[in-house]
């Protein structure tokens, strides 16, 4: 017989294989890379997304104003225009804001606030405000952007206790936006670990982690709710009562995940190429590393991703409820819940604002589901 | 000198259906497998004929262990004479034998991990089975992919940038990179367009002369089965009703439903599809069975016997085996070489 | 000849120029490209090719039942003697999703697919379903639509067709499901019944009963048939006239014994070559055509066999679009080897 050329002198079309678009040579994440950015929509929410994980990352940095810090000489202060152009039509080239002075309704004797045009208030950035940590480490007293004392800006008014509205979201969606992130992460493992368990043995494991899942599932989530953070001992620092409710929502969401890991091991364990690589003498494990994890790890992403906003919602309502994050701490749903008066949506409708920074978030992570889900199959006609 | 490769004795197999109206009873069971027994000699072709439903890719699947039989032998002979219950071994074990059985798949397309490149798939049974180094792996891989008509350019490639005869042609170069002495080939080329078909069966013969394999062919396809095989066994609801060398189960049948599945196909002959059985009715349900011989409730030739008694697969010549009460009388119609003049 | 008289009356259905564009990722598939054929009463027409070469999207335009992704120019004219309003029709210019394409649809022209499974709703009986395009087109009339589905069922051989009217689709078993589409296609005596796969799904018995009954049925009928199938033994045994498609292209049209032994084009002659038949014998090798389909997408005008031909020539065959020829007056083919050859003019 001849002898063959060996392969590594014949390597130069495989090594262009990192270089070539060809998608001959695409590997699985690449296909779906390519499948993804074609969905105009979910690109746009990834976008979104990365700018409010970036703007929870950086809160105490972007917030004008601390946590506690109040003014009661600003109770319930509407939002303040930022401006280029003043009262007189001179145009400013650095945006400001106008002083507020309280007066009261003619009608009503209600207090409001009105701009005040004496006095002007240029927005200056990286001044100096509150002490706090920068990401938790670096002490220092830098804020985004600011005002001169003893101007205020709250660009999305203030609470009841003369409270700024925006930093309070913006330091709220580190609570919000994590504790879906933590919890679908933990259920990610749970479901992966459990849903594989009983995927791959089947048999009487199977129908009994099936059950338990039901009877999970069965449970009316609100009294679960109640009953659970019920459990959680009052006054206790803030971290511990942010674990304690991560556990609690992962409790309930890995029941979903096991159920997608199990669906898809099942159906992946009887693919012919699975069975194939069996015939071949290739060892279980291998056989789960090498086939099916890679085979059901993107719907996994998907439904985790899609599974986020539940969460969102759940610690809203959660701490709507007054059952979750409870003040000084503060998450989206806290400031719902201080905004749940009538007289508010009524009187002070900017209090409403994290209500529509949560639409928000849930949508673009809804969006960006699909567009995962799309492209999760590049394989699929 | 005729060496066996292997010999399959009661093979039986279950399968547990879910009964809706039964919350506590027990599962029904169907047997798709029904007391098959065969021998198979070494570097021969056997194929296994016979309907949707008939359990031969059950058999099939069992013989690769893809799938565990409910009772039964299979007896692996190895190349120095010894003879190993396949069925028996487990585990680390099994794994010397099992490199020596591969199989091929019907569908091209879900038998290739699409998540592989084709150099990864072609390796996938080396790496699990030797310890060996890159270079060689690399090499071995380099000539079964050359012997099997593949472009060593394109290995790098994943699945998806190939066509239906290549994918095939890899899921072949992965069956035969551990040099397997029996391949079965589950309707192996029965996804594919006519004029890749030739091609696929052209090579499975040109291997198999160049190799020895003995290949045991499952295909619905009588044409393809007469042209690649030497035995034929032909099954019906789970057993094998008859089972004879090529020339002699196309030329004289001694089942009828040989017969009647012979004369169903048709030819690419305009002139030639005049008398025709067409049997009447269809398939019997595997879950309730007719009773005495399974094929009766559609067989022209049937009488009370046949009703009443189950017919054993019993020899009539020399390598002819039949399951039919009256297989020596009855004068059944064949194909004869006719149409070979055409073109 | 006979054949030869019935050239002289008008065709059922003409199809002429048929090109199909699909918009891909990869660009702009022609699927379909230049393709005609006549299809007469009573008679059989049969597609044949491989997957891929546009047999399918072909015969679902004429009925535009294609996504709305397939860009479809052309015409296929149908010409009904029974009615005025279907004198010389061009069925392609009407809007796809118009009532006049539906009243054709399924009255007059009829399709069977290959999977039966899918033509019907799982959740209406197959009674009802067959009731229902009886009642769309036939009659108004609930009890007598009831009865001419009852007959229909006898006629493609469902026996205790009280008993089946009543009975879900998935009670039926393969090949019942497809006498009952088949029925149900036939229920308003179409003249023209489209064929996708028919048999395909089906084993070889089941296949035989189910193509005899086509043939029974079209003898019964006087309908005409569009046979589309891969299988050269289905259309040796149903066709009168064949057309062999290659790469979105006729690339062979002929009768059906001519077809079979005086094959003139290269690929129609690999095709029936690469065939195993039953009676051959083992030791034969098949002659196999070499190579794949390549994908139409951007493909210069030239011959789309060419990569694959054995009798390929070179500097003609892949420079320039092969024109129709004429060998005689029912033969046509696709291929230079024959240029010198032709009688009539060529296209």
């Amino acid at each position: 017989m001849r002898t063959l050329p060996v392969f590594r002198r014949q390597k130069p079309e495989v090594f262009n294989t990192a270089k070539t678009k060809d998608a001959n040579y695409s590997s699985q994440w690449r296909l779906i890379y390519l499948r993804f950015k074609k969905h105009k929509l979910a690109r746009a929410s990834l976008v979104i997304l990365a700018l409010l994980y970036a703007a929870a990352i950086f809160a105490q940095f972007i917030a004008p104003y601390g946590l506690q810090s109040y003014d009661s000489k600003y109770v319930n202060a509407p939002p303040m225009g930022l401006k280029l152009i003043d009262a007189d039509g001179k145009f400013h080239f650095k945006p400001f804001v106008y002083g507020l002075k309280s007066e009261r309704d003619p009608e009503t004797m209600r207090k409001i606030f009105v701009a005040d045009t004496d006095k002007r208030y240029p927005i200056q950035f990286f001044v100096k405000g509150e002490e706090y940590k920068f990401l938790g480490l670096i002490p220092t007293s830098l804020h985004l952007m600011g005002v001169e004392e003893p101007g205020r800006i709250f660009l999305l008014g203030t609470d009841g206790m003369g409270r700024d509205m925006f930093s309070r979201i913006v330091l709220g969606s580190q609570v919000s936006l994590s504790i879906p992130l933590v919890g679908v992460g933990i259920s990610f493992i749970i479901g992966l670990f459990i849903g594989g368990i009983s995927g791959y043995f089947g048999g009487w494991l199977d129908s009994a982690i099936q059950r338990l899942i039901e009877i999970i599932r069965s449970f009316p989530t609100l009294p679960l709710w109640m009953a659970l953070s019920a459990a959680i001992p009052p006054r206790i620092p803030v971290v511990t009562m942010y674990l304690y409710i991560v556990i609690i929502f992962a409790f309930i969401g890995w029941t979903d995940l096991a159920r997608v890991v199990r669906g898809k091991f099942i159906a992946l364990k009887n693919e012919d190429y699975v069975i194939a690589a069996k015939i071949a003498g290739v060892s279980d494990a291998k056989i789960i590393i090498k086939h099916l994890l890679p085979g059901f790890i993107s719907y996994l992403v998907v439904a985790t991703t899609l599974a986020i906003p539940g969460m969102i919602l759940a610690e809203t309502a959660m701490s709507f409820l007054g059952l979750g994050i409870r003040s000084p701490a503060t998450s989206w749903g806290v400031l719902l819940q201080e905004a749940q008066k009538i007289e508010n949506v009524a009187l002070y409708p900017w209090k409403l604002f994290p209500l529509g920074i949560v639409i928000l978030t849930v949508l673009t992570y809804n969006f960006l589901g699909d567009g995962l889900r799309d492209a999760a199959d590049p394989y699929k006609k | 000198m005729t060496k066996k490769i292997l010999s399959v004795s009661n093979i039986n197999k279950y399968f547990q259906v879910k009964s809706k109206t039964a919350l506590f009873r027990k599962p029904a069971s169907v047997r798709v497998l029904n007391d098959i027994s065969f021998e198979l000699i070494e570097g021969e072709t056997l194929s296994i004929v016979g309907e949707s439903g008939c359990g031969k890719t059950t058999l099939g699947r069992c013989l690769v262990r893809g799938m565990d039989a409910s009772s039964g032998h299979v007896y692996y002979h190895t190349e120095n004479g010894e003879q190993i219950d396949f069925l028996e071994l487990k585990g680390k074990k099994a794994k010397p034998y099992r490199r020596n059985v591969q199989m091929i798949f019907q569908d091209p397309y879900s038998s290739l991990s699409p998540r592989m490149s084709v150099f990864d798939i072609i390796a996938e049974p080396l790496i699990a089975n030797f310890k060996l180094s890159r270079a060689e792996i690399e090499q071995k891989v380099m000539e079964i992919a050359e012997k099997t008509g593949l472009n060593v350019n394109y290995l790098q490639r994943y699945p998806h940038a190939f066509s239906g005869g290549q994918r095939q042609r890899i899921a072949i170069a992965r069956a035969l990179i551990m040099h397997p002495r029996l391949i079965v080939c589950d309707e192996a080329v029965s996804a594919l367009d006519v004029s890749i078909q030739a091609q696929i069966i052209n090579l499975l013969k040109d291997l198999q002369e160049q190799l020895q394999i003995t290949y045991i062919f499952i295909s619905h396809d009588l044409s393809i089965v007469q042209n690649i095989s030497d035995r034929v066994a032909v099954m019906h609801l789970g057993k094998i009703v008859e089972l004879a060398a090529t020339e002699s189960l196309f030329g004289s049948p001694k089942h009828p439903y040989t017969e009647a599945l012979m004369s169903a196909v048709p030819q690419p002959d305009p002139e030639l599809n005049k008398s025709r059985i067409i049997l009447q009715g269809e398939m019997p349900n595997p879950a309730n069975p007719p009773s005495g011989c399974h094929f009766h409730p559609r067989c022209a030739y049937k009488t009370e016997k046949c009703v009443r008694e189950a017919p054993e697969l019993r020899q009539v010549g020399e390598n002819h085996y039949t399951a039919c009460h009256y297989g020596e009388e009855l004068n059944l119609q064949g194909v004869h070489d006719e149409t070979a003049s055409v073109i | 000849m006979t054949t030869q008289a019935a050239r002289t009356e008008q065709p059922l259905l003409s199809v002429q120029d048929l090109k199909i564009r699909i918009e891909t990722d990869n660009g702009v598939m022609q699927a379909v490209d230049g393709v005609d054929f006549n299809i007469y009463k009573g008679k059989t027409l049969g597609l044949v090719g491989e997957s891929g070469c546009g047999k399918s999207l072909t015969s679902r335009s004429i009925i535009s039942i294609n996504p709305k992704e397939c860009e479809t120019t052309g015409s296929a004219v149908y010409h009904s003697e029974s009615e005025k309003a279907l004198h010389n029709l061009d069925l392609l210019s009407l809007p796809p999703t118009g009532k006049r394409i539906r009243s054709i649809r399924g009255r007059k022209i009829a399709m069977i697919f290959q999977e039966p499974m899918t033509a019907f709703s799982p959740m209406y009986t197959i009674g009802n379903q067959i009731m229902e395009a009886i009642l769309i087109h036939r009659t108004k009339d609930k009890k007598k639509a009831k009865k001419i589905a009852l007959e229909m069922l006898a006629k493609v051989g469902i026996s205790d067709q009280e008993k089946r009217f009543d009975q879900y689709p998935h009670e039926f078993s393969g090949g019942m499901r497809q006498r009952a589409m088949i029925s149900m296609a036939l229920s308003c005596n179409p003249e023209l019944l489209i064929a996708d796969e028919p048999t395909t799904a089906l084993d070889v018995t089941i296949q035989a009963q189910v193509l005899e009954l086509m043939r029974e049925l079209q003898k019964e009928l006087g309908m005409a048939i569009l046979l589309v199938t891969h299988d050269l033994g289905i259309i040796a045994k149903m066709c009168d006239e064949v057309a062999v498609m290659y790469l979105g292209k006729i690339v062979e049209q002929a009768p059906v014994k001519e077809i079979f032994y005086n094959p003139k084009h290269p690929y129609t002659k690999g095709l029936l070559k690469s065939m195993p038949r039953l009676g051959g014998n083992k030791s034969k090798r098949l002659d196999s055509i070499e190579g794949a389909v390549p994908m139409p997408i951007g493909l210069p005008p030239m011959c789309g066999f060419y990569d694959r031909c054995k009798d390929r020539i070179e500097g003609v065959c892949n420079t320039k679009a092969v024109p129709k020829t004429h060998i005689s007056d029912q033969h046509s083919v696709r291929c230079f080897l024959y240029e010198d050859q032709s009688e009539g003019e060529s296209q």
